[in-house]
């Protein structure tokens, strides 16, 4: 037997950072354990940049207001209505004081990056990036009192009717130990970098996923919780997927793998054909449907093709492009049939209507007459070298997670609330994203339902 | 590809530094890195010399090692910065002393001092520079008044222009306008910039030193030492003044202006150096350019025996020890003097050149 915490949390992201501290403000002793080592503590949120909180006017760094009812419409567009509303509307009110909540624990803000003018109203970008947030929040955590340990697995869980007693910890050189807590919080993310739990609803195209974190989000703690009785929420094939760079590692690439010049040219397949209007939306607004349809087709493979006349209208990239002086010198170093990539783009020039180009509102170049069609934004690609990046499915973090209600915590098969589990982050996150995803949402998730679970956990362990 | 490896491994980071951005707000390196998509030599030498060391980028970057991408910018950047110093050095054929600098530093400085204590020694009996001088006057019993004055302003003069030569090729390389007159808004930005050190701060929270908490203690260091540096040579241009317009000679009193500012000067000499060697030894080998401790320990040296000697100078100038510490006094500035351009001094002069084109930049980006 170990020593015994009022509150034990399991993982060490945003979320169960958020927890730790605000269980410690309620006076609750706090033990963190972290899965990964300390240089890869804290899961996605270290390739994070910003988070989407409500705010009624303009802050030092946001350009305008951003109201409740508005960040509610946005949520309901993006999840296709596949949210919990009531749980939804709760964490947009609870995410205007976190802005400041955030900040008290040391995070500091900033202005919208370089590149991501789009953003500038609604998204709170943290300064340093999202390891900068992470710092912080270990700094503070640790001033306060809060115990953490890293490399420290958690095996399995001890939970007798919808109450937990204690965790089997393995540790590197301690060995296997037990710990007791009179309140859990599990704050352990998804299950995206197990490739083999993906392959039970993905099949063999799972192993050309690629994984946008650590290879240590592998969901062992949403698993145990939902074999031992706690209800499950989302469905399993849901996740946060955008396309990366297929050239990118295959975990860990963080931001710098993705592509934002979708709009700025046609997206085909192995087989040189298009298979999605590019220029359906704004990009912030609809660059998360990527990564699944580039998941739907053959292979898992797809290229961005454009040519020398865009290319500086997008952020620069890690990879370069790989260009070609002709287009079929580019379907050559593509590996992809040159009439039929030569075909593609020779119809989708002849169907470009002429138009005023503006990337920035939803313009009047167009296409007329192919399927799919591009809505906006489209020009004839005809200035080489063209060029192209290939583009794999990058996940972020899965939306299968555990059920919760307002006070973060857990329900159990049946309904009943737990009497001393809670949940916080991308492991609950399916309560709110049913399905698609808007900037910024998933650190707006692990901090307002890491405040209140702390909280909860907290209240539960001075009862 | 660049001219060297440091300068290839510059520009493969600042590819990933540009497609990423998170530390846009931490100084000025990384917005003037996203002023461009491709960086020639030139560009990477002028981040390299934009970059203040502050290290919270590295603390900050989720690529940072052991991840994969090894991004280290801080480490990277200082190695460039001190390979520019050599590639920008004049005349060329001196610039090879940048190469085991700390060796070279000292033995200028052991020479010097040799030179001034045997110089005195041959040119005034033994009851002159161990006798107890005091007055006005009395410092120039054991050199006149005008060979020291001509001495030190020949070396000055030739540190400058030398300095003046390197920075000349430095703007040139990095694409500052040649000739063209900067612009009075830039200039004074950054002299603000410059001597507030804004981007020897961490974004806000402090520097980098030993481990992962913002705690360093370097931006007071160096402002001891700049400003110290700075007083102790107004100390020595009113003295000057005093000496050519009224005609009075020192040693003065310890309450008069030269002193005064002397001795503030030199404290700030003794205490800042101190402080910034200590602060050197505490960090964290991996946001350091290691191969170059000679160098920035060498410089840390030359600044603390010069306040050092100086102050002692003050103390016992009424004793016998007065003539050997004036020539341990001059031996030290004179060798500061001539080092100046083939030492860490030069960090000063290509910062704050970087510090004016980045202000011209942002004036012309607004």
């Amino acid at each position: 037997m170990g020593s015994k915490y009022d509150v034990l949390v399991i993982g060490g992201g945003n979320a169960a950072l958020c927890a730790a501290i605000s269980a410690r403000r309620g006076g609750a002793s706090v033990l963190v354990l972290e899965g990964a080592p300390k240089f890869y503590r804290g899961g996605n949120t270290r390739h994070t940049r910003n988070m989407r909180c409500a705010h009624d006017a303009a802050t030092e760094i946001l350009t305008g207001p951003y109201t409740e009812q508005e960040f509610w419409e946005d949520l309901l567009r993006v999840t296709g209505g596949q949210t919990d509303e009531e749980l939804a509307r709760h964490m947009i009110r609870e995410s205007k004081d976190i802005l400041n909540w955030i900040v008290e624990q040391g995070v500091r803000w900033q202005p919208s990056l370089g590149g991501t003018l789009s953003l500038g109203r609604t998204n709170s970008f943290f300064l340093g990036g999202g390891r900068a947030m992470l710092n912080a929040l270990y700094l503070t955590a640790e001033r306060l009192g809060v115990e953490v340990e890293y490399d420290a697995e958690v095996i399995d869980l001890v939970i007798e009717d919808g109450m937990f007693l204690a965790a089997r910890l393995k540790r590197p050189v301690k060995g296997e130990t037990e710990i007791r807590a009179t309140s859990l919080v599990a704050a352990a993310g998804g299950f995206e970098a197990n490739v083999e739990w993906l392959k039970r609803y993905w099949g063999e195209a799972a192993d050309n996923f690629l994984i946008r974190g650590t290879p240590y989000n592998r969901g062992s703690i949403l698993k145990l919780l939902l074999d031992k009785g706690v209800q499950e929420v989302g469905d399993p094939t849901q996740c946060h997927a955008v396309a990366i760079d297929a050239r990118a590692p295959k975990f860990d690439g963080g931001i710098i793998t993705r592509h934002d010049s979708v709009v700025f040219g046609i997206v085909v397949n192995k087989h040189a054909q298009r298979f999605y209007d590019e220029g359906e939306d704004i990009w912030p607004k609809r660059y998360a449907i990527w990564g699944r349809l580039v998941a739907a087709q053959p292979d898992q493979i797809a290229y961005i093709i454009f040519d020398s006349t865009v290319v500086t209208s997008f952020m620069p990239t890690l990879f370069p492009p790989i260009a070609g002086q002709s287009v079929a010198e580019l379907a050559g170093k593509l590996e992809l049939d040159p009439t039929a990539l030569e075909k593609t783009i020779t119809e989708f020039n002849a169907a470009v209507r002429p138009g005023t180009f503006d990337h920035t509102i939803l313009d009047d170049c167009r296409t007329e007459g192919i399927t799919p069609p591009k809505t906006h934004w489209a020009r004839k690609i005809e200035t080489p070298p063209y060029l192209a990046y290939p583009v794999r499915p990058g996940i972020t973090f899965t939306y299968l997670g555990t059920r919760v209600n307002k006070e973060a915590r857990m329900l159990m098969k049946g309904g009943k609330p737990s009497s001393n589990m809670f949940a916080a982050g991308e492991i609950m996150a399916g309560n709110v994203l049913g399905q698609g995803y808007a900037a910024g949402m998933g650190m707006t998730i692990g901090s307002v339902f890491g405040r209140i679970a702390g909280r909860e956990a907290a209240e539960h362990a001075r009862n | 590809m660049h001219g060297t490896r440091i300068l290839d491994e510059a520009d493969r980071l600042m590819t990933v530094c540009n497609s990423c951005r998170y530390c846009e707000g931490l100084c000025a390196v990384f917005p003037a890195m996203e002023m461009r998509r491709a960086f020639s030599d030139g560009d990477l030498n002028y981040l390299a010399n934009l970059c203040h060391a502050c290290g919270a980028c590295y603390v900050d970057c989720q690529f940072s090692p052991p991840h994969e991408f090894n991004v280290n910018v801080p480490k990277t950047l200082a190695v460039a910065r001190a390979e520019s110093y050599a590639a920008y050095a004049w005349p060329r054929m001196l610039s090879g002393a940048f190469a085991r600098n700390g060796l070279l530093i000292s033995i200028i400085a052991a020479l010097s001092m040799a030179a001034f204590i045997l110089g005195f020694a041959v040119l005034n009996d033994r009851s002159v520079l161990f006798g107890v001088n005091t007055g006005p006057g009395a410092f120039y019993k054991l050199m006149p008044h005008n060979a020291m004055a001509a001495l030190f302003s020949a070396a000055l003069l030739y540190a400058i222009l030398a300095l003046a030569m390197s920075v000349r090729a430095f703007w040139r390389d990095i694409g500052a306008p040649i000739g063209g007159r900067v612009d009075g808004g830039s200039m004074f930005q950054a002299i603000r910039d410059a001597g507030e050190l804004r981007y020897l701060h961490g974004g806000g929270v402090g520097c980098y030193n030993e481990d992962d908490r913002p705690t360093d203690r370097r931006k007071l260091y160096h402002h001891l030492t700049f400003y110290g540096f700075l007083l102790c040579f107004v100390a020595t241009s009113v003295a000057t003044l005093y000496h050519y317009l009224w005609g009075r000679e020192a040693p003065y009193p310890w309450w008069d202006l030269p002193v005064v500012l002397g001795t503030l000067g030199g404290i700030g000499l003794i205490i800042g150096p101190i402080g910034l060697f200590m602060a050197r030894m505490q960090r964290d080998p991996a946001l350091l350019d290691e191969s170059r401790y000679g160098m920035d320990v060498g410089f840390i040296a030359m600044l603390f025996l010069t306040g050092f000697t100086g102050m002692l100078l003050l103390l016992l100038r009424e004793t016998g020890a007065m003539g050997p510490l004036l020539a341990l006094h001059l031996g030290a500035v004179f060798a500061l003097f001539i080092t100046m351009p083939y030492g860490k001094f030069v960090h000063g002069i290509y910062r704050f050149a970087a510090l004016v084109r980045y202000a011209q930049e942002r004036r012309t980006a607004a």
